[in-house]
C-alpha cells in the first residue's frame, strides 16, 4: 500500500515562497498529475516527494509512514527523469541492474527483474547498447524500466515525454497509461502539458503560479479530469485546461435566478447562462467563458446572436477554427467548427452562445455554481440559443 | 569563366577547388607563422643538440667541433656507460612516479572537497592554486629555507612538538633528499591536478547521481562505478601533463639540492656535462636521449590512453 499524504507542505528556496500550503492525498494505486504553468513549482513538489528537496514546512506520508525527514532511499519511490538521467557509460542493462545493488537482490533476481522490465519496455535487443546509441524514446524507455526494475510502491515522473516529438509523445502516453493499468502502483506525474494531465490522470492537480500561489496556496484545484474541464473552479483554471482556451467576455449580471442567469455584454447583447448566481450583487460586474468547441454558428436569421467578423480561419482538416473580432470583447473569440465551415476571413459571423454551455465568473474571478443537467460527461440538453 | 560551357571546363581548365580543398589549404595557411615559429625556437635547437652530440664539442671553442659518431652515446666515455647516468635516469622515473601518483590522490581528494557546495568555496578555489601559480625558484627558495637542517621552521617545529630529537638535513640526507624534493613538488603541483578534476567533476550531470540517490546506492559506489569512470579521460590528461613536466624536472631539484647524486635528474645531468664539464658533445647526448625518452612517454601514454578509453567504449 503506498497512499501519499501531504499535510500543509511549504517550500522556500532561501526566503522565496516556492510551494505555499499543499495537502493532499493520492490514494494507492491512484494516478495523479501535477500540471500548472512553467515556474510554477511542480518539480519542486515532485522532488519534496521523492526526497530531493527538503520540506521547508509541513509533512509527508507514503504508505503511512512519516517519511517527512527521511533520505530517497527510505521512502520506497523511484523516479523518472524529465533528461532521462541514464548513466552515460553503462550498457542499458547495466543501467536497469545498477539501481538493485542495495537492495541485497541476488545476481539471478537482478537478472530475472531486467529481463521482465526489458520484455514489457520491448527492450530485450538493446540491452547490450550504451545509451548514447539509443533514441530518445528508447533512452526514455530504460529510464523507466530503471524504475519499473524496483518494483516501488510509487512512481514519480518528472516530464518525461518533453524531449520526443509529437508522435513519439502519443504512443509513449499510451505505454505509461498501460503500465500504470497492469503495475496499479501509485504514480505522480509531473507535465505543463495539460492534454497530458486530461489523458493519463485519474485526478490532476493544478499548481498556481506567482501571485494567486502566494494569496490562495499553491493548488488552485484538484479533480478528475472532466471535472475540472466542467467545473473549473476558476478563470485561471478555466483557462488553463482545454485547447485552444476558454473564451472570456466581459458582461454585468441583469438578472439571476437559482437555475439562470441572465447576462449583458458589452456591446449590449444578451445572454443567459444555466448558473445560481443570486449569491452576487446585482449589476455585478462578471465574466463569461464559453469553450470554443460549444460556441455554435448562428442560423442566418439569428436575430440576438453575438455578431462579428472572421479575421482569420484555421483548416485543421477535421475542425476549422474561427478567429472572431467583436465588439464584445478585445481580442479574438475562438470558435471550434467540425470540418470545413466555407467561412472565409472577412466574413460576417454570427454566433449563439448556448446557455447550457456558459460558464460565469464573480468578481474575483471564482466560478458561479453550473447546472449540468445530464452530468458532467453528457452532452447537455438543446441548446437555449438567444 | 563562368560563360564557358561545363563540358569545355572539364576538358581544359584545372577543376575549382573542392570545399574541402579550400578548407585544408586555409588551415595551412593559418598554421604557417605556427609552423614557421616553432621551426625556429624548437626545430633549430633541437637540430642542433642532435648535431653536438655527435661531435666532441667543448664549450669553450664550439668551432672547433669534430664529428666523432656515437662515441658520446656508447663510447668508453659515453652517457650510457656512466653510472651517474643511469643513477639520474632511476631518480628521474622513481620521482615522476611517486610525485605523480600522490599528487593524483591528493588532487582527486581536494577537488571533491572544492566540488562541494560549501560558503566561500570559490575564495578558496582561488587559494589553493597560490602553491601553481609562485614561479618554482621562488617556491622552490623559499622550501630550501624552511627545510634547512639548523634554521628551518619544518625542523623547528618537528622539535619543539618532541617529534624528532635533533634535527634532520631534509635535504643533504641522502635517504631524505629525494623524499623532500618529491614532497615539494606534491606541494606545488596537487592544485594543478585537483583545478583538471574539478573541471571534469563539474561536467559530470547531476542528474545520474540524484537517480542515484533515489536508488538508494551508497555514495562510494556511486564514485567507484559512476565518477570514477566518467572523470577517467580528464584524469588521464592531467597525468600525462604531470608526468611529462616530472621526467624533464630541473629547476626544483636543482635549488633544493644542486648537483647531488642522491637526487640528480636526468636535466641536471645533462646540465652538469655541459655547463660544469664543458662537455657540450655529452651533454647534447644527455639531452638528446632525455628528449628520447620523454617522446616515448609521451607516444606511449597516448597510445595506451586510446586504447583503454575504445575499451571503456566497446
Ligand atoms: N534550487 C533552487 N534554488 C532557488 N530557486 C529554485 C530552485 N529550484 C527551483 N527554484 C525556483 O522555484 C520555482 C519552481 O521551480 P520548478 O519546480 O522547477 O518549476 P516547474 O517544474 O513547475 O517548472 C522557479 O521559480 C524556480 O526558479
Ligand atoms: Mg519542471
Amino acid at each position: 500500500m503506498a497512499e501519499i499524504r501531504l499535510r500543509n507542505v511549504n517550500k522556500r528556496f532561501g526566503g522565496v515562497q516556492v510551494i505555499n500550503d499543499v495537502s493532499l492525498d493520492i490514494a494507492d494505486g491512484e494516478f495523479c498529475v501535477f500540471v500548472g504553468p512553467s515556474g510554477c513549482g511542480k518539480s519542486t513538489l515532485l522532488r519534496m516527494v521523492a526526497g530531493l528537496e527538503e520540506i521547508t514546512t509541513g509533512e509527508l506520508d507514503i504508505g503511512g509512514k512519516r517519511v517527512t525527514r527521511l533520505p530517497p532511499s527510505a521512502r520506497g519511490v523511484a523516479m523518472v527523469f524529465q533528461s532521462y538521467a541514464l548513466y552515460p557509460h553503462m550498457t542499458v542493462y547495466d543501467n536497469m541492474a545498477f539501481g538493485l545493488q542495495l537492495a541485497r537482490t541476488g545476481k539471478p533476481d537482478i537478472d530475472a527483474r531486467v529481463r521482465r522490465a526489458a520484455d514489457i519496455l520491448a527492450l530485450g535487443p538493446l540491452l547490450q547498447r550504451l545509451p548514447k546509441e539509443l533514441s530518445g524514446g528508447q533512452r526514455q524507455r530504460v529510464a523507466i524500466g530503471r524504475a519499473i526494475v524496483r518494483s516501488p510502491g510509487v512512481f514519480l515522473f518528472d516530464e518525461p515525454l518533453s524531449n520526443l516529438d509529437a508522435a513519439l509523445r502519443v504512443q509513449t502516453r499510451i505505454e505509461i497509461a498501460k503500465l500504470h493499468a497492469s503495475l496499479r502502483a501509485s504514480m505522480i506525474y509531473v507535465t505543463h502539458d495539460q492534454v497530458e494531465a486530461m489523458t493519463l490522470a485519474d485526478r490532476i492537480v493544478l499548481l498556481n503560479a506567482g501571485e494567486a500561489m502566494r494569496r490562495d496556496g499553491s493548488i488552485a484545484q484538484v479533480g478528475r479530469p472532466l471535472d475540472l474541464y466542467h467545473r473549473p473552479a476558476n478563470l485561471f483554471v478555466a483557462g488553463f485546461i482545454g485547447s485552444p482556451g476558454m473564451n472570456v467576455l466581459p458582461a454585468t449580471l441583469a438578472g439571476a435566478t437559482p437555475e439562470r442567469a441572465e447576462l449583458v455584454l458589452r456591446d449590449g447583447t444578451r445572454a443567459s447562462a444555466r448558473v445560481d448566481a443570486t449569491t452576487l450583487p446585482a449589476d455585478a460586474t462578471v465574466t463569461l467563458g464559453i469553450r470554443p468547441e460549444h460556441v455554435g454558428l448562428a442560423p442566418a436569421d439569428g436575430t440576438s446572436a453575438l455578431a462579428g467578423r472572421a479575421s482569420h480561419v484555421e483548416q485543421l482538416g477535421e475542425a476549422s477554427y474561427l478567429y472572431l473580432e467583436t465588439p464584445a470583447r478585445d481580442g479574438f473569440l475562438t470558435v471550434r467548427q467540425g470540418g470545413d465551415t466555407g467561412v472565409a476571413p472577412g466574413d460576417a459571423v454570427a454566433v449563439t452562445l448556448p446557455e447550457a454551455h456558459c460558464h460565469v465568473f464573480g468578481p474575483d474571478g471564482r466560478a458561479v455554481p453550473r447546472h449540468l443537467t445530464a452530468g458532467p460527461t453528457g452532452r447537455p440538453g438543446s441548446a437555449g440559443v438567444h | 569563366m563562368a560563360a564557358v560551357p561545363v563540358a569545355c571546363t572539364q576538358d581544359r581548365a584545372p577543376a575549382p577547388p573542392t570545399l574541402a580543398e579550400s578548407r585544408v589549404r586555409a588551415a595551412w595557411l593559418f598554421l604557417a607563422p605556427l609552423v614557421v615559429l616553432m621551426v625556429l625556437v624548437a626545430g633549430w635547437p633541437l637540430c642542433r643538440t642532435l648535431w653536438f652530440s655527435l661531435t666532441d664539442a667543448d664549450l669553450k671553442d664550439l668551432g672547433a667541433a669534430r664529428f666523432v659518431g656515437l662515441d658520446n652515446y656508447t663510447g668508453e666515455f659515453g652517457v650510457l656507460r656512466d653510472p651517474d647516468w643511469w643513477r639520474a635516469v632511476g631518480n628521474t622515473l622513481l620521482f615522476a612516479g611517486v610525485s605523480v601518483a600522490i599528487e593524483t590522490l591528493l588532487g582527486l581528494v581536494v577537488a571533491l572537497v572544492l566540488d562541494a557546495d560549501f560558503p566561500g568555496r570559490s575564495v578558496v578555489r582561488a587559494a589553493v592554486l597560490v602553491p601553481w601559480a609562485i614561479p618554482t625558484v621562488v617556491s622552490a627558495k623559499m622550501w630550501a629555507w624552511m627545510l634547512n637542517d639548523q634554521f628551518g621552521v619544518i625542523n623547528h617545529v618537528l622539535m619543539t612538538t618532541h617529534l624528532i630529537s635533533q634535527p634532520l638535513a631534509w635535504v643533504a640526507d641522502p635517504s631524505l633528499a629525494l623524499g623532500s624534493v618529491i614532497a615539494v613538488d606534491v606541494w606545488k603541483a596537487t592544485p594543478f591536478m585537483a583545478l583538471l578534476i574539478l573541471a571534469a567533476l563539474q561536467m559530470l550531470p547531476t542528474d545520474c547521481y540524484e537517480a542515484a540517490r533515489v536508488d538508494g546506492i551508497h555514495p562510494v559506489t556511486v564514485f567507484v562505478r559512476v565518477t570514477l569512470p566518467l572523470i577517467r579521460p580528464a584524469l588521464m590528461v592531467a597525468v600525462i601533463f604531470r608526468a611529462l613536466d616530472a621526467l624533464r624536472v630541473f629547476d626544483l631539484v636543482y635549488v633544493l639540492t644542486s648537483n647531488s647524486r642522491d637526487t640528480m635528474s636526468m636535466s641536471i645531468y645533462a646540465r652538469q656535462q655541459l655547463v660544469d664539464f664543458q662537455q657540450v658533445g655529452l651533454g647534447s647526448a644527455a639531452a638528446t636521449v632525455l628528449f628520447g625518452t620523454v617522446a616515448l612517454c609521451t607516444a606511449l601514454a597516448i597510445t595506451l590512453g586510446r586504447v583503454r578509453l575504445e575499451g571503456a567504449a566497446g
